[in-house]
């Protein structure tokens, strides 16, 4: 009897682990089977290697891509310029020199950061950073690239730096007393030793935040201006994939061409992220055996 | 202190009476134009004051999203700032939906610029230009040597369309931002000294740091202004329009009840404290062949 009840625990928790790769498996089987009929009327390679996405022309409909990809890439790796050494300078400050009581307080402000709506973040997008950055660059408007860029790093933020805290705390505690013991500043130790020996944690604790900042939506939305022109630097507005989806998924007819292709965009962004992702896990996991 | 907690007593206790009673009411959904919404919003409050037993529930989207909403019957009105596309009314039929038109309210589409640009009137043909990004700084129509930043809506906004449609007859420049709303727009040019947008009439009313441009129709034409009441009546203001409510079928009981208030002089005076203008002669026939009312 306790055997059954054993067996059935057992089928039971099997059942919730692959529930997720069921899900997972299934978008993917989704956005690919809801993307294929729009390649009967686009070809693939105006899909991705042309600029202009224009489903609803007035004079003719456009199904490029390319502006979009450049976009989200754009806004991504700005973010990313920005998150990546606040991120790892934060963490280090937390692993090795912030004193417990600070750190008791610091990281769960760090969580709370990480709770925000994005709908919330975009609002001061548009109120605070757009105007700033306006007047900074004295430009006529920052709802731009930039203003994305730097709203994302503050979303990727809380990722980098708890993964990378995780990864510089794991670094064995051999290492730095060597260090120190061979006359090594604290600073040294940190830069040189620490971080370094820590370094395929915080590439992953990157490639998370990445993540993240590739699939963020509302934010972007509210906060590039989302002129579909492909950009020509930080301070021109962008449109990225995801906020294209939004904002067109609500009013298109459902099973056209136009339909399809926004669930090409979807697949295009879910390849994405699914590489992005899987990249990061890589490296994570060939970290853990090295310290060992 | 004793008094202070029996008041709260009653209030909760008046607060579970409303709930009690707002289960009972009968339901209005209305979908769809961000041009609409805070007319709409402000009709149905007025009317709810009127009447308890009806709960009107307003929201935006966007023209194109109440359309849609229509279609899939998930809202009883659709607010568009637009025509249905031909295209539109077809799928709408083959879902046994027969969609209706009212006319509500007459809105002047106005074209906004900064307070400091000197232009002050442009023809619709120059309109077309700069939005088609063909004309690219002010001094090419009469202004300052300043480039042109274009705003303008999404592609889910009935004034998107409309305006595409009508006064460029081809496609927005890319390098046009996409604001989320009539508001963004006002706030963007109010800020940006080379700016120029399109909003309806309803929402630079009383707004400062912007100018409303005066437009003629064609070159030599007189200019007008969608501020006056009677160049926007009389069609003289050459993009005016018609601000529409699609149902589904001729109305019947609450929502028939609330169109008719929608109409009346009561409702109509409401459409011209919000800044847009009581409907002409021509769409009040309209409305009684379209749906009877």
């Amino acid at each position: 009897m306790s055997d059954l009840k054993e067996k059935a625990i057992h089928g039971l928790f099997m059942f919730n682990g692959l529930l997720v790769v069921i899900v997972l498996v299934g978008i993917f089987a989704l956005l690919v089977g809801t993307s294929i009929p729009a390649f009967r009327e686009i070809s693939l390679k105006e899909f991705l290697f042309t600029a202009r996405w224009n489903p609803t022309s007035y004079v003719r409909t456009q199904y490029g891509i390319g502006a979009m990809l450049v976009s989200t890439a754009m806004v991504t790796i700005g973010a990313l310029v920005i998150a990546f050494p606040l991120g790892i300078g934060t963490a280090a400050y937390l692993s090795d020199i912030a004193s417990p009581r600070v750190r008791e307080i610091a990281k769960p402000i760090i969580e709370i950061l990480a709770g925000i709506p994005s709908v919330v973040i975009g609002f001061l997008g548009i109120v605070l950073v757009g105007p700033a950055i306006a007047r900074l660059f004295n430009i006529p408007n920052g709802l731009n690239a930039l203003n994305g860029s730097f709203l994302l790093a503050i979303m990727a933020l809380p990722t980098i730096i708890s993964i990378s805290e995780d990864a510089l705390k794991s670094v064995p505690k051999s290492f730095t007393e060597a260090s120190l013991a061979l006359g090594s500043t604290h600073w040294q130790t940190i830069v040189k030793v620490k971080i370094p020996a820590a370094a395929s944690g915080i590439f992953a604790s990157c490639m998370l935040g990445m993540g993240r900042a590739i699939g963020e939506t509302m934010t972007v939305l509210m906060a590039t201006g989302c002129a579909p022109a492909m950009p020509h630097g930080f301070l021109d507005s962008v449109r990225t994939m995801t906020s294209t989806i939004a904002i067109e998924l609500g009013e298109v007819p459902y099973y056209t061409t136009h339909y399809y292709a926004l669930f090409g965009v979807g697949l295009v962004l879910f390849i994405i992220t699914f590489l992005v992702n899987m990249i990061s896990d890589i490296v994570l996991r060939k970290y853990q055996i090295k310290v060992r | 202190m004793k008094k202070y907690r029996k008041s709260i007593a009653m209030a909760t206790l008046a607060l579970f009476a409303f709930s009690g009673m707002a289960g009972a009411r009968e339901m209005i959904q209305i979908k769809g134009s961000d041009t609409l919404i805070n007319l709409v919003q402000k009709l149905a409050e007025e009317y709810m004051e009127q009447k308890s037993g009806v709960a009107i529930a307003v929201t935006g989207g966007g023209s194109g999203t109440g359309i849609a909403a229509l279609m899939n019957k998930k809202t009883d009105i659709a607010n568009a700032s637009r025509l249905m596309k031909p295209k539109e009314v077809t799928r709408a039929m083959d879902r046994g939906i027969t969609p209706k038109r009212v006319v509500i309210a007459m809105d002047g589409l106005s074209v906004i610029v900064n307070g400091s640009n000197t232009v002050e009137g442009l023809t619709m043909d120059q309109i077309g230009k700069i939005f088609r990004g063909e004309v690219t700084n002010w001094s090419e129509v009469g202004g300052e040597d300043l480039p042109i930043t274009l705003y303008g809506r999404q592609s889910n906004s009935g004034t998107f369309v409309f305006f595409r449609d009508v006064v460029l007859k081809g496609d927005y420049a890319s390098a046009m931002r996409r604001m989320n709303g009539n508001s963004q727009i006002v706030e963007a040019v109010k800020a940006d000294k080379t700016g120029i947008g399109y909003v309806g009439v309803g929402y630079v009313k009383n707004a400062k740091g912007v100018n409303v441009l005066k437009v003629a129709a064609y070159a030599g034409a007189p200019y007008a202004s969608p501020l006056d009441s009677q160049d926007v009546k009389s069609g003289k203001y050459p993009i005016a329009r018609p601000l529409n409510q699609y149902l589904n079928g001729a109305p019947e009981g609450k929502v028939r009840d609330f169109i008719l208030f929608e109409l009346s002089p009561e409702g109509q005076r409401t459409v011209e404290e919000e800044g847009f203008f009581p409907i002409p002669k021509e769409y009040i026939e309209f409305n009684k062949k379209s749906v009877g009312l």
